[in-house]
């Protein structure tokens, strides 16, 4: 429980909560993105170089714009708001809490936590590397496929569209 | 192949980039306040007070008629007449404004002024060099830094003061001529009477 | 002799732990810290003072004019003239601006900016923080650069500055998959994400040949599909659309004054060198000198060196092309950049496993122009334009 662990855990709870609590969804979503950020630093504080550095590039910036990007389409103009925070922060909050508690309750129940794991040896990118190209080669595969799959389907979509207004 | 004519393109900024270091001519530029280019005669910039003779008080050829006061689009003249009468460059007695302020940060240099004046008296300058620290005081211009010689005149706008001085010659010989004849029948005085008759001070009475 | 270089070339290493063996021992990493950062913090900067001037005179020059020659000599003392100019403007926060994201936006970038320094070796042993996983950070500190786009755009209330972010963002992201794609490649042959492990793997001459990854079929490629994605990522002219001076005046940052302004330009500065300074690690050798009788210079000046010459290509690239249209940029980067990248890796590969010779440069060369051609040729097709039609407007 070092000083850094709590700076950035509290960055993290005081992000997502933030996020829960503010009444503009654009706050909302700048709010998560720092709770995004504090994991992605505490991943990084625990050695986890890759992880930690893929949330950054995938969640703070490419799951943030997307989110940023659906609110802005899709959200009306209201008039001007006097209040900050939003005043569905209640069932927000028991909602938040909800999710805490089966997680914790998970977790707590598991036998893992208890037991002292042995130290594990300093993983590396170039380990990670060699397992997805050997031991886990076939999943990274289908993967491939399915997210190609996905765009060329966003990609028909678009088109179908154009070839309507035409 | 893509990136032809952006190798052309680079090629000639290259051309650009470093002739102007080899060759001057490429470089255009005026350096001004050391280096300046030649006045232009058909620039104008804000207007000024001609005088004849070399003393400005003396030689003002303005009578204080007020016609650009009053035609001055956006108001920046402000004259005051005077009481009594003093003599002009050629020695005919004529009012003479006893204060002449221009606003020169109101002034839109239409040249409105100059086409009304009858008397060829207000001009446009050509100079552009009036930054001042002071934006109130400093661009009031009075009476004294209005006034300009005749010969400033001719060098600034060599061709237009040169009909100017011809008209206003012609004029005064034509009051020259009229003068004997007006003045032998009644036998008056001619100093004061034949002014009005001479040149058209109409402007006051309209 | 040779010993008086190697001090030189370590000069700031060897200051850096002087000044370290005056603090207790508990607190060396953290000071070590702080003298690394607070040396990044000045030094590039100032290189932004230089690179603007530099800037401006280079497209006077260009455009046959002089540039500025007012403040010091040669006009050198001009960006310290602007500081002064942009510190004493007024700060002009819009009145439905909504503020603390307003406020938060520049130092964001600023922030993102600094942060992509830490992993570019500017000389031997002179690194901020050798991480594992270097290359990936600094593509994921480049990606928070959209998030500050966005939040100066949207917190302005402006209908420019929205238009604004969102070209820039949309570029941004079209340009970012070919700009990693493009650095793949060179992960690929030096089978490391360390930045210092990719510069040391180009170490070495043949003969006075150095052996950069620039100077072979795959790595030029790259290195030039880089530096188009490097282009665009920092909205340089000629894809400077989300500033476009003419249509949307200046883009997200239209609405910020004074130092904040001064912020976006440091912060739009900052990344063009960052990204510069990853095309040098990546493709030039990082700070190694281009020739082994030159190596006595120290490595630092190279890579300064090295990335005055590639901003130079960027002042060079803006005084010559006009700027594109959205349709062409798209265009570009989805129809010839990211092919262009994808194929590159192919080559990549085959180069790996090819025995070393002339028949492997001859076919890698074949691979990577004729796609060339084929994307160029495809791209020079005249386009028919249709009408515009709108979907929710009409």
């Amino acid at each position: 429980m070092t000083a850094s662990f709590l700076i950035l855990a509290l960055l993290t709870v005081a992000g997502t909560a933030a996020a829960m609590g503010l009444r503009n969804a654009v706050h909302c979503v700048l709010a998560l993105t720092l709770g995004f950020a504090g994991i992605a630093a505490l991943y990084l504080q625990l050695g986890a170089q890759f992880v930690g550095l893929a949330q950054i590039m995938v969640y703070v910036g490419a799951v943030a714009i997307l989110a940023v990007f659906a609110i802005m389409m899709t959200h009306k103009p209201g008039q001007a708001e006097a209040s900050v925070f939003s005043s569905h922060w209640i069932a927000g909050g028991v909602v938040a809490a909800a999710v805490f508690a089966v997680l914790a309750w998970a977790i707590a129940s598991s036998e893992a936590v208890f037991q002292l794991l042995p130290p594990q040896p300093d993983v590396t990118v170039q380990k990670i590397g060699d397992a997805l190209m050997h031991r886990f080669v076939l999943p990274l595969e289908i993967m491939g496929l399915l997210l190609t799959a996905a765009l060329i389907g966003a990609v028909v979509i678009a088109m179908d569209r154009k070839e309507e207004t035409k | 192949m893509v990136g032809e004519g952006i190798l052309k393109g680079l090629a000639e900024t290259a051309r650009n980039f470093f002739g102007s270091y080899v060759s001057k001519e490429r470089l255009t530029t005026v350096q001004y306040p050391e280096q300046r280019l030649p006045r232009i005669e058909a620039a104008r910039s804000f207007p000024f007070l001609v005088y004849d003779g070399s003393d400005w008080q003396q030689g003002m050829r303005c009578v204080g008629c007020q016609i650009c006061e009053k035609e001055c689009p956006p108001k920046c003249i402000l004259i005051e007449k005077s009481k009594d009468k003093k003599p002009d460059a050629v020695g005919k007695q004529q009012f003479y404004p006893a204060v002449f302020d221009i606003d020169i940060s109101v002034c839109m240099s239409c040249q409105i002024c100059v086409e009304v004046c009858p008397f060829d008296a207000i001009k446009m300058d050509v100079d552009v060099d009036l930054p001042t620290d002071n934006r109130f005081a400093g661009l009031l211009l009075d009476k004294q830094q209005l006034a300009k010689s005749n010969e400033y005149y001719h060098g600034i706008h060599p061709t237009e003061a040169a009909a100017v001085d011809a008209a206003l010659a012609a004029e005064r010989a034509k009051a020259q001529a009229k003068k004997p004849a007006a003045a032998t029948p009644p036998a008056a005085p001619p100093s004061a009477a034949p002014v009005p008759e001479a040149q058209p001070v109409g402007g006051e009475s309209k | 002799m040779t010993q008086v270089f190697v001090q030189l070339d370590q000069i700031f290493v060897i200051v850096k732990y002087w000044l370290l063996g005056f603090v207790p021992a508990g607190w060396q990493p953290l000071v070590s810290a702080i003298v690394s950062v607070v040396t990044v913090v000045i030094a590039f900067p100032a290189l932004f003072a230089l690179v603007t001037w530099f800037e401006r005179k280079g497209l006077g020059r260009m455009q046959n004019r002089y540039g500025p020659n007012r403040a010091g000599p040669a006009g050198l003392f001009q960006p310290i003239a602007d500081a002064i100019k942009s510190l004493t403007k007024e700060d002009i926060v819009p009145l439905a601006a909504d503020h603390v994201v307003h406020f938060l936006a520049p130092v964001l970038l600023v922030t993102a900016a600094f942060l992509a320094y830490a992993v570019i070796p500017v000389g031997r042993n002179m690194i901020v923080v050798n991480l594992n996983a270097g290359v990936l950070f600094f593509f994921a500190v480049g990606s928070v650069v959209e998030l500050s786009v966005f939040m100066a755009g949207w917190s302005s209330r402006s209908k420019y500055s929205l238009l604004g972010a969102m070209r820039a963002i949309a570029q941004m992201i079209s340009y970012e998959v070919p700009l990693v794609l493009a650095s793949v490649v060179v992960i690929m042959q030096a089978g490391s994400l360390s930045t210092v492990a990719i510069v040391e793997r180009q170490a070495g001459y043949t003969g006075i040949w150095p052996h950069w990854f620039v100077f072979t079929p795959w790595g030029f490629v790259g290195f030039a599909l880089f530096m188009i994605a490097a282009t665009a990522e920092s909205n340089r002219s000629p894809f400077d659309l989300p500033e476009g001076e003419s249509e949307i005046i200046a883009g997200y940052y239209i609405e910020y004054s004074g130092f904040k302004f001064a912020l976006f330009f440091l912060g739009e500065y900052l990344g063009m060198m960052a990204t510069s300074g990853m095309a040098i690690t990546l493709f030039l050798g990082g700070w190694a000198a281009p020739f082994p009788f030159l190596a006595w210079i120290p490595s630092y000046v190279w890579f300064f060196l090295k990335l005055l010459a590639l901003i130079f290509g960027f002042i060079w690239i803006r005084g010559t092309l006009p700027r594109l249209r959205m349709d062409q940029l798209m265009n570009f980067a989805w129809e010839f950049i990211l092919p262009m990248a994808l194929f590159n890796m192919l080559v990549a590969g085959v180069w790996h496993f090819m025995p070393p010779g002339i028949p492997r440069w001859l076919v890698c060369i074949a691979m990577v122009a004729t796609p060339c051609i084929l994307l160029s040729m495809r791209l020079k097709r005249k386009k028919k334009l249709q009408l515009r039609t709108y979907q929710f407007a009409e």
